[in-house]
């Protein structure tokens, strides 16, 4: 069986500037990746890359998604086949409720993968549930998506988003910036519920607080557009005693 | 003398067309002495300049002399085949429990219009009877607010011959809205001047629907007038869809007067027409009145939909809210001008007006025109107006949930005007035209 996710030799810029610069990156099921790096590294650009977002550019290099060609895909089809990024900055639409987005979304991959439409009442109900372990009240799924939600708040809608749509490849950028203990242990406890056999992580952060929370099976230092280092959990207990500069130094 | 003015002013075939008709019909509108008197007035005011063009700043983006190329004959009452044609018309509203008022080419139908077990307070005629007997339709009453001249309502004035008038008796809460549905039947070009009058008593409640619609493949001019005296402590909603047929061309006024510490709102909706003017005139005769003017256009093609506003605070500690909506595909022209003015004696007025442009595509356009006049010291007032394209970081972020391009843009429409549609409070007319917004969205290419 072909790997989740397996990222060949991958060279990316936006605007002429070049970003990524050979990145190699393989993922299995059931395995949680940190990504750590200083900033400028191009830690989010890897995570609009893998989501599709337009003027990222891929001049080289290979994604493979479950052995398909991610490249060639739009950024609903990624979706729909189970890669789900978690924003760094979630954005607020205002005039979109967020249940009515919840179900506009989760019913667009079914379609796109030839399911079923859950019924707005059942649909509801599974919202409810999550929502309710994310402490995400009623009320806010009735508000405009995002629009006056504090930084956890977004950053726990992400999360419930994350769980309804049961995603295969759980990409998370910067998930914990703009969080206090509190909000942080919320989210990364949503996330670990969803750690499975079958489900991979992408989990990218600058610092290694978010690591004592959701536990990484392999960590990598990501510099300059590649990775340079990769270890265990104790290389992000190292990285930040000793910080990054050793490997931006590694990588010029 | 007046002749002479009225012969070197006129030039245009729409403007020499418009005073034949005028002469050949004035004897035969309804109306005594004094009506009479009142239309030639008016109709010598409009002679004397003639059609605005470009460079009267009322009309400096929508060239009334070069869009009303020329004037159709009048319409003439309804037969038993333009009552048939009309059948069905009101849709937009269809789902809202409303009494509902037919006028067909201009004249109101009583016998087609739900006239039956009237609320106690509630008084419904032909604007025709109305003039018949000299009743004063032609009083705007609004003081200043209205330009000396406005070509439109003069020659709403000079040519009008029905409409409906709706009385309101003090205290009486109406719990149906009543819905006025204007439909043009005709088979050949032709003009409708429909004048229509509500009086809201004192304390009254009321929700008034208007809507206008007409043949989509002819070329026909709807000049449409509706006054509105609102009582003291009286809450009416006002909504007017104009949904005519893509070649014909509306010139709609509505003239609110508001007592005080009444609550009015009026929204516009606008999905149809080639050219649309659709003016507000609104006098806070009274203190603490609260006034929303809202509107949402929704053009495509070559429509052309001009709002333009006006509103005048007269007394102390007035609310008002104005915010209009455009969302512009192909080579569509919106138009907002909205002026607030704030007399010296309406202090603590609190006014503040948005204007906000959604293009759809490079060749739309939107202009947007704000005027403030403030003699009061110690007022809030405020304006702002943005114009731009769909937000390309919000559909990508719809995207990477799995929904379509096409969606996520319907989706975002839909939330654009859907932020003003909002503001309508009555529950049956906001989903009706949340569902009429969804429908132009998934008509869209």
């Amino acid at each position: 069986m072909s790997s989740l996710l397996e990222i060949r030799n991958l060279h990316a810029e936006i605007g002429g500037r070049k970003i990524l610069n050979g990145l190699n990156l393989t993922v299995q099921r059931g395995e949680v990746h940190a990504i750590m790096g200083p900033n400028g590294a191009g830690k989010s650009t890897l995570s609009y890359v893998l989501a599709g977002k337009p003027g990222y550019e891929v001049t080289e290099g290979t994604i493979a998604f479950n052995g398909e060609d991610v490249l060639e895909m739009t950024p609903e089809v990624r979706a729909s086949k189970g890669l789900f990024l978690a924003f760094q900055y979630p954005l607020e639409i205002p005039g979109v409720a967020t249940m009515s987005f919840l179900r506009a979304a989760y019913n667009a991959q079914r379609r796109k993968r030839g399911e079923l439409e859950l019924s707005s009442p059942d649909l509801l109900k599974r919202v409810r549930e999550i929502a309710k372990r994310l402490e995400i009240s009623p009320e806010m799924l009735r508000r405009p998506l995002n629009v006056g939600f504090s930084g956890g708040e977004k950053k726990r809608n992400e999360t419930l988003q994350m769980a309804l749509l049961e995603p295969r490849l759980c990409v998370l950028d910067e998930t914990d910036s703009g969080l206090d203990i509190d909000a942080l242990k919320v989210v990364a406890s949503g996330v670990n519920h969803l750690r499975s056999p079958e489900r991979g992580m992408v989990v990218i952060t600058h610092y290694q607080r978010l690591l004592d929370y959701i536990v990484p099976d392999v960590v990598h230092v990501l510099s300059a557009g590649r990775i340079v280092k990769t270890g265990g959990k104790d290389l992000a207990l190292e990285l930040e005693a000793t910080g990054y500069a050793k490997y931006q130094g590694e990588a010029a | 003398m007046a002749a002479n003015s009225v012969i070197r002013a006129i030039r245009t075939p729409a403007e020499l067309g418009l005073a034949d008709i005028y002469a050949a019909t004035r004897s035969k509108l309804p109306g005594g002495a004094r009506t009479e008197a009142t239309r030639a007035a008016a109709f010598n005011a409009f002679a004397a300049v003639g059609l605005p063009n470009a460079r009267s700043e009322a009309w400096k983006y929508t060239d009334l002399r070069r869009l009303m190329q020329d004037a159709k004959p009048l319409a003439s009452p309804p037969a038993a085949a333009e009552r048939a044609r009309a059948r069905g018309a009101g849709a937009v509203f269809a789902e809202v429990d409303a009494r509902r008022l037919i006028v067909i080419d201009g004249f109101f139908e009583p016998e087609l219009s739900d006239l039956e077990t009237l609320e106690p307070g509630l008084a419904i005629r032909s604007a025709a009877k109305a003039l018949q007997v000299d009743e004063p339709l032609f009083a705007h009453g609004l003081g200043s607010i209205v330009p000396t001249y406005e070509p439109t309502l003069a020659l709403n004035a000079a040519l009008a011959a029905d409409g409906v008038v709706i009385t309101i008796a003090p205290g009486a809460v109406l719990k149906r809205p009543i819905h006025i549905v204007f439909v043009a039947t005709s088979q050949k070009p032709e003009a409708i001047y429909t004048r229509s009058l509500i009086v809201v008593g004192t304390g009254a409640v009321a929700t008034v629907l208007e809507s206008h619609e007409g043949p989509g493949r002819l070329e026909y001019q709807a000049n449409s007038v509706l006054q509105l005296v609102v009582g003291e402590d009286a809450r009416v909603e006002h909504i007017k869809a104009i949904r005519e047929g893509r070649h014909s061309l509306h010139l709609g006024t509505l003239l609110a007067n508001i007592g005080a510490r009444a609550r009015f709102s009026t929204f516009s909706f606008v999905t149809g027409g080639a050219t649309v003017r659709n003016q507000v005139f609104a006098h806070v005769a009274g203190a603490s009145a609260v006034l929303g003017i809202r509107g949402v256009n929704l053009l495509s093609g070559h429509q052309h939909a001009d709002a333009t506003l006006a509103i005048d605070h007269a007394d102390v500690g007035g609310q008002s809210r104005q915010l209009f909506k455009s969302v512009l595909d192909g080579e569509a022209r919106s138009v907002f001008q909205g002026k607030i003015t704030v007399r010296q004696q309406a202090q603590k007025t609190d006014a503040k007006m948005m204007a906000r442009a959604l293009l759809l595509s490079d060749k739309a356009e939107a202009d947007c025109k704000p005027e403030l006049e403030i003699f009061a010291d110690d007022v809030q007032c405020g304006h702002g107006s943005t114009t731009g394209a769909l937000d390309e970081q919000l559909k990508f972020y719809l995207m990477a949930r799995g929904i379509p391009d096409k969606e996520a843009e319907a989706l975002l429409i839909q939330a654009f005007a859907g932020e003003a549609v909002d503001a309508v409070e009555h529950e049956g007319a906001r989903d009706a035209l949340m569902s009429a917004t969804r429908e132009w969205v998934s008509g869209r290419g």
